[in-house]
């Protein structure tokens, strides 16, 4: 019998930890295929975040490095320049990249740093319980704006992809969902554009993934997705920010 | 014939990371260290070497901890404030267990405090270069010469041990400059790294640098294991002596203040007081054993430091507080004058007669 669906190879075989309802598993899946598809685990280095994700170490069959919260492209740089040859990705949720990692982002794009960023982006802290994030909704409820994001005294969340996108050394950003299979399908297409990139040695790449987080959202599975489509959607649009290859 | 040059402490610093093999090095700008951010500036791209300026301190130690992970030899420098940002990432690398040299050219603090040299970041280097239980390696050179001998040999202790390894010195001893033997480059220790992120290439279990264990007996027991280790650097424990054999007074100093020390030692022997000097080389582990022998014919110590009296509590412990030991220190970044050195060794030497 054929086999048309299988586990992707660069995914190792222990059950994930993280929550039903969760987009993680999604994204290992489809950075999995990608380096199965391009045959690169045996060259990948990836960087794990603090955060939820912080166990995708266990998950990947690539060589891995645990970074400290807000550091993985820091990280990356030191694994990506002491060997060039090998293929080097940062995992971060938003609090990891938005936050406290922000001018590690920043300056890794800057510099054009070669190497490829997956940014999950469900708009709140998943692991310590549920905090307002830098990509938290103007008015979202969270443990710390009990009372809904307030942008007079909190500020206004952070667009990732329309931020790198102005720099020189970013050679690509787009921002896509999980929300549907299609949009799940670009996502993979986002991804492994983004390895390609890293291959051919063009620069900062970067794929922002719009997700959902069930559990500190306080909705089930699907009304998840729901609110997902009926809020960050809008917000935060999809489509290619930046993509040198274009523009030429 | 020797190949003696003239450099600059930072500067035989930089020389000697690259002939130990260092070709990844990540740094920021601070005063007054930043002769190895431009030594390496220049040196790196023309054998093939990174140089990088980084965003912060911060992004600079992690760097390194990234070119640790996958197995190249590799150095961050910075001076006191610089470092105090730098302590996340030296907890994460003791935590993942990876070699790597760290160097700080100490000014004098807290806050931004100043330019001028110090010694007042001991207990950081000694005690608590970050959070949770773990130790670098400590090397204090005193000469040009040992800045470059030293920090060859810093990044061999490191891949030995698997740790981070600090040379601590201080602005003057950065920006002093003496002829420096460059041909005494050893032969490095290589050593097989086989838990380095180099990707797996297909044909092993995937490798992972890590420091997150939510298992409590887990972490304890990689905690003591580490400690474990940490006793066989203990061996390495030492120091320099100087005129110690009949000496009734000990004075134990580090770095600038030892060269201080030996002036004030050879001045107070001129005038009939039996004074002798030992500099720890190693400041972790400090030679504990050194001190305890010393102490049993010694009458009195006296210890010169640039800080608030931070080695002295190292040298009471070593001794057991058996002895009196006096301070004799500047702080903020002044140096101790020979005189208040000789001062102090007078002091201490009617203490031990009474």
């Amino acid at each position: 019998m054929e086999i048309v669906f299988d586990r992707p190879k660069a995914l190792t075989d222990i059950a994930n930890h993280y929550c039903p309802g969760c987009t993680h598993g999604i994204i290992h899946r489809l950075v999995a295929e990608v380096m199965d598809e391009l045959d690169i685990t045996g060259s990948t280095v990836g960087v794990a975040p603090v955060g939820c994700s912080v166990f995708a170490y266990n998950y990947f069959e690539c060589d891995m490095a645990q970074a400290a919260h807000g550091r993985a492209p820091a990280v990356a740089t030191g694994l990506k320049r002491a060997i060039p040859e090998n293929m080097v990705f940062t995992y971060q949720g938003d609090g990891d990249l938005a936050a406290i990692g922000t001018a590690e982002i920043v300056h890794a794009a800057a510099r054009g740093e070669n190497i490829t960023v997956i940014f999950v982006n469900n708009a709140i802290y998943g692991m310590t319980g549920g905090q307002m994030a830098p990509t938290t909704l103007p008015g979202q409820v969270t443990q710390t704006s009990p009372y809904g994001r307030d942008t007079v005294t909190a500020g206004h969340p952070i667009k990732v992809c329309e931020l790198l996108s102005t720099l020189e050394g970013t050679a690509y950003a787009e921002r896509v969902s999980l929300d549907s299979v299609k949009n799940i399908r670009n996502a993979k297409k986002a991804i492994k554009k983004a390895f390609e990139y890293q291959q051919a040695k063009k620069g900062f790449s970067i794929v922002e993934l719009l997700s959902t987080c069930s559990t500190n959202w306080g909705l089930e599975p699907v009304e998840a997705m729901k609110w997902l489509q009926d809020n960050m959607l809008p917000f935060y649009p999809l489509g290619v920010y930046k993509d040198k290859e274009a523009e030429v | 014939m020797a190949d003696k040059v003239l450099m600059k402490g930072n500067e035989a610093i930089a020389e000697a990371a690259l002939t130990a093999g260092c070709r990844h090095f990540f740094g920021y700008p601070i005063t007054p260290q930043t002769e190895i951010s431009a030594y390496m500036a220049k040196k790196m791209p023309k054998i093939g070497g990174t140089f990088l300026q980084a965003e912060s301190e911060i992004a600079a130690i992690n760097m390194v901890y990234g070119a640790s992970a996958a197995g190249v030899r590799t150095m961050t420098s910075s001076s006191s404030p610089g470092i105090s940002l730098k302590s996340e990432g030296l907890s994460y690398l003791a935590g993942a267990d990876l070699p790597a040299v760290i160097v700080n050219i100490q000014r004098g603090g807290p806050g931004l405090g100043g330019i001028r040299p110090s010694q007042s970041d001991y207990f950081q280097a000694t005690r608590a270069a970050g959070h949770g239980d773990f130790h670098m390696i400590v090397l204090a050179p005193t000469t040009v010469q040992e800045m470059f001998d030293l920090t060859i040999e810093a990044f061999d202790l490191a891949d030995r041990f698997r740790m981070t390894a600090m040379i601590l010195g201080d602005g003057m001893l950065g920006q002093v400059m003496e002829p420096v033997d460059i041909s005494k480059g050893k032969e490095q220790e290589v050593i097989e790294k086989d838990w380095a992120l180099t990707g797996t290439k297909n044909k092993r279990k995937h490798n992972l640098a890590n420091s997150l264990y939510l298992e409590a007996e887990e972490l304890e027991s990689l905690n003591i294991k580490r400690f474990e280790r940490y006793k066989q650097v203990e061996e390495l424990a030492r120091a320099e002596h100087y005129l110690t054999e009949d000496a009734d007074v000990i004075v134990v100093a580090y770095g600038i203040c030892a060269r201080i020390a030996k002036n004030a030692i050879d001045e107070a022997r001129e005038e009939g007081i039996k004074v002798g000097l030992i500099r720890p080389i190693t400041l972790w582990p400090f030679p504990k054993k050194d001190l305890l022998k010393a102490s049993e014919t010694a009458k009195a110590f006296v210890v010169v430091e640039m800080s608030m009296g931070q080695m002295i509590q190292d040298v009471e412990l070593s001794i057991r507080c058996s002895k009196p030991v006096l301070l004799c220190n500047r702080t903020g970044g002044m140096v101790p004058e020979p005189e208040e050195v000789i001062g102090a060794i007078r002091n201490a030497n009617q203490e031990g007669r009474s």
